[in-house]
């Protein structure tokens, strides 16, 4: 599998204390992205799913009752078949398994990676497919599409959006976001993330535009009444 | 034997004999609730404390002393009693006759006290000269029997930090004992043990015995005077919380008058208070605000704790620090948690009084403990950064149940054990001295067996490992010589006869050794085995410096080829130690425990082949070089768990610093995953942690705008300190340390 890195510690991607695993390569260029360095393929260390399983086994004393490992990105769905044997090997070590994607892919591949997988962080990004087209260069129909599949088999899901002033720091985009959730009995949480410009860095050593260079970070308050609404 | 002042408790054998552990077993209850019963501090506390603080900002902006009485040597009754607010304390008690006023305590060495006086611009008077002018202070007697290669390995700071010429300190007195007894019994339990030694052989260690026990009993009586000086008899037992923490905090205050040791630590306290408390509470004598605000008191008496060091002592022990540590936690032997409505108002002292470094409350964790006392303590370290975790898991099988920390990770079985104090040798040092054959750089000095420089263009493990093993074994045997020296002459010398007052009569010891640069050790060989390190050479032939090329395991990411090199020095060390005798028949225990002295260390070290350079510092304790761990907080931990508690009985020291934001999104998520991380941790048989939760940012204000954070408290090493007591020097190292983050 194509890793980007791995930390240790992860507190924010999944419930509890989680290990966490970047896999290298995406095929979407969201404008708000902050792991650029994840984009290219060709920059990946290589690690075997038993490897990586191993690796995470070690940190189980850590994961308490609602850890585990959570594979973020990069888009993990483009190596289904390698996370999914990570996470089949994972199950089998009794380490909850999580997944944090766009859900732009559904094949038969990322059907299988489901079956093994226990919770699912959905970054919906935009709730219109108009924002979608313009900020993150495809629609949002296959990704609503990905939503409707895990709410037919039943995965707990935790959709998230990161919040981000002039595009969609929105009452519409919350009430949009309030019926994705209402219609789906599989989200039982949704989290509103801030924009944060700290990857900024990352674009400049990456001599990569940042496209959102001059949008502002959204304020403390605005968070908190975005969040209150729902 | 029955006492009125007993009434309502449980009977067992504590009645017969000197022995809290059974009197706490039979009496005290657990509380597995959460912190919502706790009071917040009364208008008497609140006012008490602004004078304490205004007492604190004096002391601060005279330099970090107020003041110093040279006139007269520190001893339990050479000063007339001392109050902040007489009127309004409930615990009573002053090292001298004003707070903050620091005594003189020549014993350990005249020359020292007479520096720490010149330091603030003091002079020690004539008549404290006079009297220490044909007297022999431990630092003396040491010094007459040092052989010329112990000085030299002091000199060249191979072992440095040696408590050679000031108190030893990490001595535990039962000061519980007083409360539950009275001083009356417990002179006459030390009268009959005095008497039974009469019908075995006089040599020298029975003698030595039955002189220490003369001198025992004669500050038992001492201690009954100081306590009069305040208006309290203390011959017979307490009769109510408020006389159990004071008698306590006598016994506690006469050990601080007599004593100067490094870390002078205060045991197990507070669940044997709760027992007290409960019963006030029963009888509606006591009230949870009032329970409070005694706690309080004490813990204010605590914090306002000094002695009088010098410039070079600071460099060691950065921010004054008294290692008043506070073991609270852990399980019983029954299975019951030892935890008590009162641990929970011992870690409220942090909210009432504000967040401090002292006392050292230091959380005995066991995966078993009540969750909500170990999301509370999660709680106040998120809120405080002012406390400390220790294996209540791995020490609970050996020392028992009623065991207690001395200064940082030193633990030991209340009244029964104590240990003699050996601070530590550098490891990166002795690299260094063995790859130049017997030569140190840094000091330009020759010390240890003397060799050719080692040859060739690049290092070879196995040749450098044989090479070291050798200067293992000098440097090994020296220590333990050079410790049998300072520990008989402090015996001898400067005896605490106090504290060995508040102990059984037999006693066993330790011998604490420790290690300095394991990380820079296991690191350097690591880039060795697996880079190709090249030794630069200066003109003389020694080597100065290395060119290391290529990547290389380092410690602090998991990984077993680098992770075991650690592993495998410390076995290493201890296994040499062993094989020299000690004084006293002491058992050798090793530490990985640097206090703030990591900064001293590394200046005193020339480069080494892990890429630190000349005079960098090293990592505190056991932690990870900074800014070398790639994958994250947790791989961190996983590597300093490696190290074997087995060989480091002295305790293995790691310093955690985390971002708030890593650690979660709120304050309640917060302290679940500190909850998670430290069940993890200590299940992978970790020894010691620090916890800090900041930012670096925090720091790099307080560092520019000192006064603005006049109480930030820093855990460092086994220690909390106030950032602005540390030297400039210590701040920086300790902005530069790695504060894991998410990316």
């Amino acid at each position: 599998m194509k890793v980007h890195s791995i930390q240790s510690l992860g507190t924010l991607d999944g419930p509890g204390v989680r290990f966490v695993v970047f896999a290298q390569g995406c095929h979407l260029r969201c404008k708000c992205c902050h792991n650029p360095d994840t984009w290219n393929m060709t920059e990946a260390k290589d690690f075997s799913p038993e490897e990586l399983a191993s690796r995470a086994e070690r940190y189980k004393e850590y994961f308490g009752n609602d850890g585990g490992i959570t594979v973020s990105g990069g888009e993990p769905l483009l190596q289904a078949r390698e996370v999914a044997e990570l996470f089949r090997l994972c199950r089998f070590k009794d380490i909850n398994t999580c997944l944090d994607t766009s859900g732009s892919v559904l094949n038969e591949d990322v059907k299988k990676l489901l079956e093994v997988t226990n919770r699912v962080l959905l970054d919906i990004k935009y709730t219109n497919d108009d924002d979608y087209r313009e900020n993150v260069g495809c629609s949002l129909k296959p990704v609503l599409e990905f939503l409707d599949y895990l709410d037919k088999m039943s995965i707990p899901t935790t959709l998230r959006q990161v919040i981000i002033p002039t595009l969609n720091d929105t009452e519409e985009n919350i009430e949009k976001l309030k019926a994705i959730r209402d219609s789906h009995r599989c989200v039982d949480s949704v989290e509103l993330l801030a924009f944060r410009k700290m990857c900024e860095t990352k674009y400049l050593s990456l001599g990569i535009e940042f496209p959102l260079t001059n949008t502002p970070e959204p304020t403390k308050e605005r968070m908190e009444e975005l969040r209150n609404m729902l | 034997m029955i006492h009125e002042n007993w009434n309502g408790f449980n009977g067992g054998v504590w009645q017969d004999e000197i022995n809290v552990r059974d009197f706490i077993q039979q009496n005290y209850k657990e509380y597995c609730g959460d912190e919502a019963f706790l009071s917040k501090a009364t208008e008497r506390t609140d006012n008490l404390m602004a004078k304490v603080q205004e007492l604190f900002r004096n002391e601060r902006a005279k330099g970090g002393v107020l003041d110093i009485d040279t006139e007269t040597v520190s001893s339990l009754t050479s000063y007339a009693p001392g109050y902040i607010d007489k009127e309004n304390e409930l615990i009573v008690g002053m090292q001298t006759d004003s707070p903050l006023k620091r005594g003189v305590n020549p014993f350990g060495g005249i020359r020292m006290a007479r520096q720490a006086c010149a330091a603030y611009g003091y002079k020690l008077s004539d008549k404290v000269e006079q009297e220490f002018m044909f007297r022999t202070t431990h630092n003396d007697g040491v010094f007459r029997a040092y052989t010329d290669e112990m000085r030299a390995a002091r000199r060249s700071h191979v072992i440095t930090g040696l408590p050679d010429a000031y108190g030893r300190g990490r001595i535990i007195g039962d000061y519980r004992r007083v409360a539950l007894y009275g001083v009356d019994r417990l002179i006459a339990a030390k009268k009959a043990d005095k008497a039974n030694m009469a019908n075995g052989n006089f040599n020298q260690e029975t003698t030595r015995q039955t002189e220490e026990l003369f001198q025992q009993i004669t500050f038992l009586g001492f201690m009954k005077e100081m306590a009069a000086m305040y208006g309290y008899d203390i011959s017979e037992p307490a009769k109510n919380a408020r006389e159990a923490i004071q008698w306590t905090y006598f016994a506690y205050l006469a050990s601080i008058k007599e004593q100067n040791g490094a870390a002078m630590s205060l045991g197990r306290v507070s669940t044997f208070f709760d027992i007290y408390i409960e019963r006030d509470i029963a009888n509606g004598t006591l009230t949870e605000e009032g329970a409070q605000e005694l706690m309080d008191d004490f813990v204010i008496k605590l914090r306002i704790a000094r002695h009088l060091r010098t410039q070079e002592y600071n460099e060691l022990f950065g921010g004054d620090p008294m290692w008043i540590t506070e073991a609270v936690g852990g399980m019983g032997e029954d299975g019951r948690s030892l935890v008590t409505k009162n641990s929970f108002r011992l870690l409220n002292t942090l909210y009432t009084l504000g967040s401090s470094p002292e006392p050292n409350i230091t959380i005995l964790w066991s995966t078993a403990l009540p969750e909500s006392f170990k999301r509370f303590c999660a709680k106040v370290s998120v809120d405080t950064d002012s406390i400390q975790y220790e294996n209540d898991d791995v020490m609970r099988p050996i020392y028992g149940d009623d065991y207690a920390i001395a200064c940082c990770v030193s633990a030991m079985k209340i009244g029964k054990q104590m240990q003699f104090f050996g601070a530590r040798c550098n490891l990166a040092k002795l690299l260094l001295i063995a790859l130049n054959g017997g030569y140190d750089t840094s000091s330009d000095m020759h010390i240890g067996p003397q060799m050719s420089v080692i040859e060739g263009t690049s290092l070879d493990f196995d040749t450098v490992m044989k090479r070291f093993d050798k200067y293992i074994e000098w440097l090994m045997h020296l220590y333990v010589n050079t410790m049998n020296v300072i520990h008989y002459m402090h015996d001898k010398y400067a005896y605490e006869k106090t504290q060995m007052a508040l102990h059984d009569t037999e006693v066993e010891r330790f011998m604490a050794f420790g290690i300095a640069g394991l990380s820079v050790v296991a690191d350097s060989l690591s880039a060795i085995k697996h880079a190709k390190v090249r030794p630069i050479r200066n003109t003389n032939g020694y080597i100065e410096g290395f060119d290391t090329v290529g990547d290389f395991p380092k410690f602090g990411n998991d990984d077993d080829r680098v992770d075991l090199i650690a592993k495998d020095m410390a076995h290493k060390v201890i296994t040499e130690l062993r094989k020299t005798p000690t004084y006293r028949n002491a058992i050798h225990t090793l530490s990985v425990l640097t206090i703030t002295s990591n900064v001293m260390y590394g200046k005193n070290t020339a480069a080494t082949p892990d890429g630190r350079g000349d005079g960098e510092p090293f990592a505190p304790g056991a932690n990870p070089m900074h800014n070398r761990e790639e994958n994250g907080a947790l791989a961190s931990l996983n590597s300093v768990a490696k190290i074997s508690y087995d060989d480091c009985r002295d305790g293995v020291s790691n310093t955690f610093s985390i971002t708030p934001e890593t650690l979660g999104t709120n304050g309640e998520e917060r302290s679940k995953n500190l909850v998670s991380i430290l069940d993890g941790y200590f299940a992978k048989k970790a020894h010691h942690i620090n916890v800090n939760v900041m930012n670096r940012e925090t720091l790099l204000k307080a560092y520019e705008n000192p006064e603005e954070y006049p109480n930030l408290t820093i855990r460092v090493s086994g220690y909390a300190v106030n950032f602005n007591k540390l030297s400039r020097e210590q701040q920086r190292e300790v902005i530069s340390r790695t504060f894991h983050e998410a990316m």
